[in-house]
Parts: structure tokens; sequence; C-alpha cells
């Protein structure tokens, strides 16, 4: 599989204050992003992600390290004719409409005067903005924006999509709606890397993950290699028993309406569970295993930092 | 055609902008007070009017360049437009020279505007329309231009207000600096008389662009001395927007 970022031993850091100290934010990270993947960036708050990011794009400059895009230099101009990059709470300007906005940024990729205006409604169709088209950006609300972001990020028709918090802010349906044209992207053959703190999307949507901590990371590679398939427990919903009579066959975590959420995590006390509900005529209403979720590897990756 | 992309995106961003109206507004009010100062004078009347016209042009021309210039560049920092424009594959230069473009556009139209409605004024009392008034605009703009070039250097690495106040400081001292000339001719040699003249050399001189007395009383001008203020300006602008590129280039966009 080819490469479409390839990161080796970067390094950067920030002098900050009045008296000003050096903070060193990365510390050698390297990473690889596969073509036509989806890659999630994941860190706690200040661990070094959007300055990553920061670095591809040539908005900072690394102290030390090496970053190439499609084999190319990133800062090169053909590197960044092959990147849509959405920021996190992303702002435009505000004088202008959805469309101007989208004309002023077709200049910059050069696009034929004659192709621009289908490109851009053909944008604006996909992110569904068609309605707010000729409205200025300035009365645009956050999920909006987003959106309007996204359609700019997708101008050039990039092979590789940089999208920093991409879901952050965005209510249910929006997140829905934004994870799906990720999906779409990688249909599409397209190389999406993203950074975000909603583990449960990216566990959704991403191929492969790598985990940042403090400038350093910790951890990378395919979604299913990184999580066990290993059942950590099972969550039993019981109604029709006495909550004591459950206590040697797991933990009782609440008790609602009659409900009891049961959390047992040998695989045998399932059988005794069942049986035991059985034999007192209670009634079982649901039964999950759980698996260890990105979320768990992340807090423990972060807890053991 | 990048550059000219950013530029017109400026200069849009620029005359959307009401304080350049507030500004242009209390320019309007300034060219017209010129008619009540000329009421009370004694003398040639049509001459309070041209000059007072003329310093309001500049005068109001350097507001408008330094409030958009130390503005806008900062305006791009500080909302974080920069991030998704320096991603597209544009050189750091390229947004630099489009922003210093669009902004000389916007002054260039603002100045046109005021020129009307000055030469109008000027037109009512002469009935002759007063064509070398013009060769004196035209070096405001230059002026304007420099000093568009200055607020864009201070912008790329201050704030709007301290840029303001440098971009300021720069326009008084450049309008005071003859001053040291005479002093120059009064001390004797030695420490004080050499660094005065290294400072003479070293801080702007504005007045080159200033012909508004030779215009207003129709004194000659030798031509040497329009091409020297032309190059002045052109090179002293070319410069200042080099040490803003060299500045500009190497910025983390934290």
């Amino acid at each position: 599989m080819e490469t479409a970022t390839r990161i080796e031993n970067l390094h950067k850091s920030f002098k900050l204050g009045f008296i000003p100290q050096t903070k060193k934010i990365l510390k050698g990270i390297s990473l690889t992003v596969n073509q036509g993947e989806i890659f999630g960036y994941l860190g706690p708050n200040g661990a070094g992600k959007t300055t990553t990011i920061k670095c591809i794009l040539g908005l900072i400059f690394p102290d030390q390290g090496k970053i190439e895009l499609f084999g190319h230099h990133h800062l090169s101009l053909k590197a960044k004719a092959q990147i849509g990059f959405l920021p996190e709470n992303p702002y435009f300007y505000d004088h202008l409409t959805a469309s101007e906005f989208l004309y002023f940024y077709s200049q910059l990729f050069l696009i034929k005067k004659n192709e621009r205006e289908k490109k851009i409604k053909d944008l604006i169709q996909v992110v569904g903005l068609e309605k707010s088209a000729d409205l200025q950006l300035r009365k645009f609300s956050r999920g909006m924006l987003q959106r309007i972001g996204l359609a700019q990020a997708l101008l050039n028709e990039p092979s590789l999509v940089i999208l920093d918090e991409p879901l952050g802010g965005l209510d249910p349906i929006g997140r829905k709606e934004i994870r799906d044209i990720i999906v779409r992207l990688k249909e599409e053959g397209k190389t999406v890397f993203l950074s975000s703190h909603i583990l449960q999307d990216i566990e959704m949507i991403c191929d492969r993950v790598a985990i940042i901590v403090n400038g350093d990371i910790i951890n990378q590679g395919a979604l299913q290699d990184l999580i066990s398939e290993k059942i950590l427990f099972t969550e039993i919903v019981i109604s029709g028993v006495e909550i004591n009579d459950l206590e040697n066959m797991g933990e009782p975590f609440s008790e609602r309406g009659g409900r009891i959420l049961l959390k047992v995590f040998k695989e045998e006390d399932v059988e005794k569970v069942l049986e035991f509900v059985g034999s007192e005529k209670g009634k079982i209403h649901s039964l999950i295993p759980r698996t260890e979720t990105l979320e768990d590897l992340f807090v423990e990756i972060v807890k053991q930092r | 055609m990048k550059i000219r992309a950013i530029a017109f995106n400026t200069f849009r961003e620029a005359i959307r902008d009401r304080i350049l109206y507030l500004i242009l507004f209390f320019a309007v009010v300034c060219i017209g007070f010129s008619r009540l100062l000329a009421l009370l004078t004694v003398g040639d009347r049509v001459k309070i009017i041209k000059d007072v016209g003329l310093a309001s042009l500049s005068l109001f021309g350097a507001l408008m360049a330094i409030m958009i210039g130390t503005g806008l560049v900062y305006k791009e920092i500080e909302k974080k437009t920069i991030y998704t424009l320096l991603s597209k594959p544009i050189h750091r230069f390229q947004f630099l020279l489009g922003k210093f473009f669009g902004l000389v556009l916007t002054l260039f139209i603002m100045l046109l505007l005021m020129s009307i409605i000055f030469l109008g004024l000027v037109f009512f009392h002469t009935f002759k329309v007063e064509w070398q008034l013009l060769i004196a605009i035209l070096f405001i703009f230059l002026e304007l231009c420099l000093i568009t070039s200055v607020a864009l250097l201070f912008s790329c690495f201050s704030t709007p207000i301290l840029s303001s106040l440098f971009t300021l400081a720069f326009y008084l001292i450049g309008h005071t600096a003859w001053g040291l000339e005479i002093l120059i001719q009064k001390i004797k040699s030695g420490f004080g008389k050499a660094l005065a003249q290294a400072l003479y050399h070293f801080l702007p001189d504005l007045e080159n662009f200033n012909f508004k007395t030779e215009i207003v009383h129709n004194l000659p001008i030798p031509p040497k001395i329009f091409l020297y203020s032309i190059l002045y300006g052109v090179f002293y602008t070319l410069f200042v927007l080099i040490l803003a590129l060299l500045i500009f280039r190497k910025r983390d966009f934290i």
C-alpha cells in the first residue's frame, strides 16, 4: 500500500511566557498514513494533535524531523495541491456569502473559470447548504460553518483530507452527516486523516489510529490489533429477583423501576445467573457482552502516563 | 492569479468595513470645512481651499492606510482564516503581496473619491479643472503605499493597536525628520553631528512626497526632484515589503 503521509522524528517546541521558556510539544513523533484509509489521531487536550497537523500544513515549522506527502516535501505546492484541510472550530471570512467564499478559494487552486460555478454548486449540495448559498457566513451557525469548511476542503478534489476535530460541537444528526461524508470520501479512494475526541465515532469509521500523549505517540496500528476482542464483562438487565441474591454472581450496578443492571465478569457466572433467574421465575430483559473499546484503551494509556 | 484573488478578497473585505466610511465622512467634512475657512480669509480664498483640501486628503488617507493596513492581516491570524488560506497551494509571499495590493487598491478608490469631491469644490470656485493638483495627489498616493507597507510590516508580528501606534509614529517622524537637516547645519562637527546625520539618513523622510505648497502656489518644481521622490517612494516601499516578507516567511501560526 502506498503512503499518503510519512512523518519521521518530528520535534517542535515553543517559547512561551513573558520570560520565554521553552515548552516541548512534539517529542520525536513518527507515523505513517496509508493511501485510501481513514486514520484517526487521538489524544487528550494539549497532547500535540493540532501542532502535528499545523506542521504537516506548513503553518508552523518543526525544529527537527521530516514530513512527506505522497513522496513530496510537505511544503511543496505539488504536495499542498493534493490536500484539503478543515481546522478545528472553523471561522471564515464573514463578509462573504458561502458561494463567494468557495469562489475565492477555487481561484487559489487555479480551477478553470468555466468549471468553478458547477463545482461550487455541487459541493454546496454535497454538504447540504443549498438554501444558504447566498447567505453571508456571519449568519451561519456552528454546524453550517463546519459544513462549508468541509466544502472548501474538498474544492480541489484532494487525495488527502485533513480534519481537525470535525465532529466537535455538532449535534448527533450533524455528527452522523459528517461521519457519512467521511466514509463516502474513503469510498471515493481518498485518504482521511482526522483528529477527534469523540472516540465512538473514531471507532466506527477509522481503519487505523495513533494515540498521542504529551507529545509522544504511544500506540499506533489497525484498530483490531489495538483492541482485544476478549469479553471484559457482560451486562445483564433482570427483573423479578432480589438484588441481594445476585451479589455472589456479579456486581449489581443499579436498580431502577424494578430492573437490576448486573455486571458479570466470569463467563460461567453468566450461566449461573440465567439458571437462577429461571428458577425464580424472573425475567431477562437484555444480555450484552462488552469487549474492550477504544475508550477503554485510551483511558488506560492516558492513566499510565 | 493567486495574488490577484487575495487582493480582490482583501479589497472586498476592506470596502465592507464601516470604519473606512467613517474616515471618508470626516475627510469630506474637512474638505468642506476648507470652504468655511476660505470665507474667513483675507486674500486668495482658492489657495486656502486647495491647501486645506490637499492636507485633508493626505491626513485622512494616511489614517485609512493605518487603520485597514494594521487590521486586516492581524484579523486573518486572529480569526484563523489564515490556517485554511495558507494550507492551499500558495506561497506566503503571495499572501502578503495579495494583502498589500488589495489595500493599495482600496486606498486608490478612497483617494479617488476624496479627490473628485475636492476637485469639484475647487471647480466650483475657479470654474476650471486644475489638473496640476493631481500631481500633488499622485505623490500623496505614493506616500500612502509606503505607509501601507509599513502597517503591513508591523502587523506581521504585532497586535493592531501596537501596529497602529508604530505606523503612526513612522508617519509623524517621517513628516518631521526634515528638522534634523536644520539641526545638522547648526551643530558643530563631532559625535552629535554624526548621530544627527546617521539618524537623518536612517529615518524616513515623507516630506519627499509633499508638493502641496509648490502646487498650490504654482511654484516651479525641477523634474529631477519628481524623479527622486518617485524612486524614493518605490524603493522604500519595496524595502519595507521585503522586510515584511522575511519576517512573515518564518512565522509560526500557533
